[in-house]
């Protein structure tokens, strides 16, 4: 089957969804990403290899987190770097979104790094593109934000190396989440055994089971025993309404504390893509605690994005 | 004027003709079949050996986009579309701009229509004002101008008690009430089927029950007040089961698929291919050949183009933004031959379901070549291939998601009141 993120002899050509990558390619990328975690530690944090690239940080939708870790990863890399937010600029005049990207086309752009509010926002820049352009996805609506799902796996695989004897429950707000969906595909394409969703039926998308995954709507049922507790951000605008009664009502029955991490295997790490809403899906006595890993998540996002970015410009085995 | 249409196939399902016979035509009629009429010389005559001579077709949903559009496409280059998908009698949805919603905008269609003599067409007029769901509109003066019946297009009638009085005023006339069954509350937002695809793909789903939960309540409504009820664009298996029932039980009720859905499925999305997003949403496979199915035996009466030609601009954005809709005049012939061709189903059985059946549906005289009839004709070959593209494609709408895919069955000729439409070169 056609796969617009692979060139012909499998090499990745773009960086769209985690779905559709075979497994090497996703170990290729953790392997090149572990090779980069020290250079942070090292006192001039940089190696050459974007030198003379212009990568471009395209934002449709605001960011903090993932714009930053994205411009300090193509920087490590020695691109250089442009940021733009279009949703404050051009978007907002109406420009269509392919003659936003046209325009940087012409100023020869070698890298896109694109978020989007729509899900498919990427796969349709990536149509549009000439060849010697990558367009690498930094989340689009609901569909996809895979370097995330990448960084995800990376710390689960840092604390956790034997990932075909792992069960991980992903907890929270799956239907409106591009995190969950790449990381439900990363896990079962790295071969993680058992990967649990948990959540009300209102978050939870149509036939989830399709993709892999088992479906516990108990939260103490679907913590048991696991290794792994991947909690999602709950978006602010559906704190209530018809997806949810209240912010407590959601806390008590999917709010992470630790008398319900006490259920998980003593030794399971906490993971959170941020931000987080402390006293909505997590409490902070969790947020704060040994079994944490959300601020190394943050650090290993980095060198994943480097990865990345790397082997889509050539330059890494 | 008298033509002579020799050695062709004709099938005209309404007279119960399949066989090879001669096609008489003398100014403008069908003048005889298989029997030359008396005194008959002919001034022009067509060889029609290996090809199939067929009512022209009748197509029950094809936007033209005028007025309002005309950047999408015109009157003119769609009725040449429909010339050249074999099309004769073509009806369209009020959802133009202004809306069709009053008597003078019904003649202007139809008379501009005339102008360019290229195919017939029957507006269905707008059930509400403006299509906005709370005032009915001057049906009998609607009708009066040519509107074939009445419709709320893809816009919904929320309120119950209005959608009630609309279906008691049409049926104290006798106006069939066209619908496209669809629950707006679960429909709202949603761009593609509530299953496995848009749940991979992060789009908004419209669950199957927003179709048939409308439809139980249209059929409940119709029965309540003896309305004549046909269904546009049926598109899943629950949909076709219900309507089944409801036939079953002596309910009058119509219903009609769209070519898509007989060949497509929710998967045709891929990766957020816009041409695939369509109303209603392309469903699954159990879906589909749930319909192909309705329409062998009959629960589904005819099949439609939807045509809804859509600029390329308004298709190159992210799926859930994108227009929905695709060309399908042109279409229309070879994807109801490759149904029936999937389904064992006889051509005699397919012609119908584009010809004789959609004008009992809009209550018109098209459809068959019974003497004396408008001579509305098209010939065709099921068996010649060609590749669908942009250049082949005549409508100014080239969006179909059977861009580059290769149809079997081709339009030689068609025939309007006995004078030449379009013609293959």
């Amino acid at each position: 089957m056609y796969n617009p993120q692979l060139n012909n002899d499998g090499t990745l050509k773009h960086l769209l969804s985690i779905e559709g990558l075979p497994k090497k390619t996703l170990l290729q990328i953790l392997d090149t990403a572990e090779s980069f975690v020290g250079v942070a530690e090292r006192d001039v944090k940089k190696v050459p290899l974007l030198r003379g690239k212009t990568v471009c940080n395209i934002f449709f939708e605001n960011s903090t987190r993932t714009r930053t870790t994205f411009e300090i990863a193509a920087k490590r890399l020695s691109a250089d770097v442009i940021n733009l937010n279009v949703n404050t600029s051009s978007q907002s005049k109406g420009e269509a979104i392919l003659d936003t990207i046209n325009n940087l086309i012409a100023m020869h752009t070698d890298m896109f790094v694109v978020r989007h509010n729509q899900s498919g926002a990427a796969h349709l820049i990536a149509q549009h593109v000439p060849d010697n352009i990558s367009v690498v996805n930094a989340g689009d609506g609901r569909h996809s934000h895979p370097t995330q799902g990448l960084l995800d796996v990376f710390t689960i695989r840092r604390y956790k190396p034997e990932m075909h004897n792992l069960r991980v429950a992903l907890v929270g707000d799956i239907l409106h989440s591009r995190v969950a969906r790449s990381e439900i595909h990363a896990l079962t394409t790295l071969g993680v055994p058992e990967v649990r969703v948990i959540a009300p039926k209102t978050l939870l998308p149509n036939e989830v089971e399709k993709l892999g995954v088992h479906v516990f709507h108990d939260m103490e049922a679907g913590l048991k025993d696991v290794d792994v507790v991947m909690m999602l951000r709950l978006q602010n605008e559906r704190m209530s309404g018809a997806m949810l009664p209240s912010t407590q009502e959601f806390f008590k029955t999917y709010g992470l504390t630790p008398e319900k991490l006490s259920l998980a295997k003593p030794d399971a790490i906490v993971m959170h893509p941020g931000p987080m809403n402390r006293g909505v899906e997590i409490d902070s006595r969790v947020a704060d605690s040994s079994q944490a890993v959300i601020l190394p998540q943050v650090t290993y996002g980095i060198a994943i994005r480097m990865a990345a970015m790397a082997i889509l410009a050539g330059g890494a085995a | 004027m008298k033509i002579l249409i020799k050695n062709g196939h004709v099938i005209d399902p309404k007279n119960d003709i399949d066989a090879k016979q001669d096609v008489y035509i003398v100014a403008g009629k069908i003048a005889g079949i298989g029997k030359a009429p008396a005194d008959f010389s002919a001034n022009q005559t067509i060889d029609a050996t290996g090809l199939i001579v067929s009512p022209g077709f009748v197509d029950l949903c094809a936007r033209l986009r005028e007025p309002g559009d005309e950047y999408k496409a015109t009157l003119e280059s769609e009725l040449h579309a429909a010339a050249a998908g074999g099309i004769t009698s073509l009806s369209c949805p009020p959802d133009t701009d202004p809306v069709l919603d009053e008597p003078g905008l019904i003649e202007m269609l139809k008379q501009r229509a005339r102008k360019h003599n290229l195919a017939r067409i029957y507006p269905l007029g707008a059930l509400t004002q403006k299509l906005e769901g709370k005032t009915l509109t001057e049906m009998c003066e609607l009708s009066e101008a040519g509107c074939a019946g009445f419709t709320q297009a893809d816009k919904p009638i929320l309120d119950t008690q209005v959608l009630w009085r609309a279906f008691e005023y049409a049926a104290t006339f006798g106006y069939t009430v066209f619908l496209r069954p669809e629950e707006y509350f679960l429909t709202k937002e949603g761009v593609a089927h509530d299953g496995e695809v848009a749940s991979r793909l992060g789009l908004k789903g419209i669950p199957s029950a927003a179709e048939s939960l409308m439809i139980a309540s249209i059929l409940r409504i119709a029965a309540e007040t003896k309305t004549n009820i046909h269904f546009c664009r049926l598109s899943s298996a629950d949909a076709v089961e219900l309507v089944r029932e409801a036939k079953n039980n002596g309910i009058t009720v119509t219903a009609d698929v769209s070519v898509h859905h007989l060949h497509l499925t929710e998967h045709d999305i891929a990766f957020f291919n816009t041409h695939a997003h369509i109303k209603p949403p392309l469903r699954t496979l159990r879906d589909k050949e749930a319909l192909c199915q309705g329409l062998m035996d009959g629960t589904i009466d005819a099949i439609c183009s939807d045509h809804t030609p859509v600029d390329d601009d308004a298709k190159l954005v992210p799926f859930a933004e994108a227009e929905a809709g695709a060309t399908g005049l042109e279409l229309l012939l070879p994807l109801t031959l490759k149904w029936a061709n999937n389904h064992q189903s006889a051509l005699f059985n397919a012609i119908s379901k584009i010809t004789i059946e959609p004008a009992t549906i809009l209550g018109i005289s098209s459809g068959h070549l019974s003497v004396g009839a408008n001579a509305d004709l098209t010939i065709f070959s099921p068996e010649s291939a060609w590749v669908v593209n942009t250049s082949s494609i005549t409508s100014q709408g080239k969006n179909t998601p059977f861009l580059n895919t290769e149809m079997l069955g081709k339009v030689h000729c068609t025939f309007l009141n006995g004078h030449i439409t379009y013609q293959a070169n």
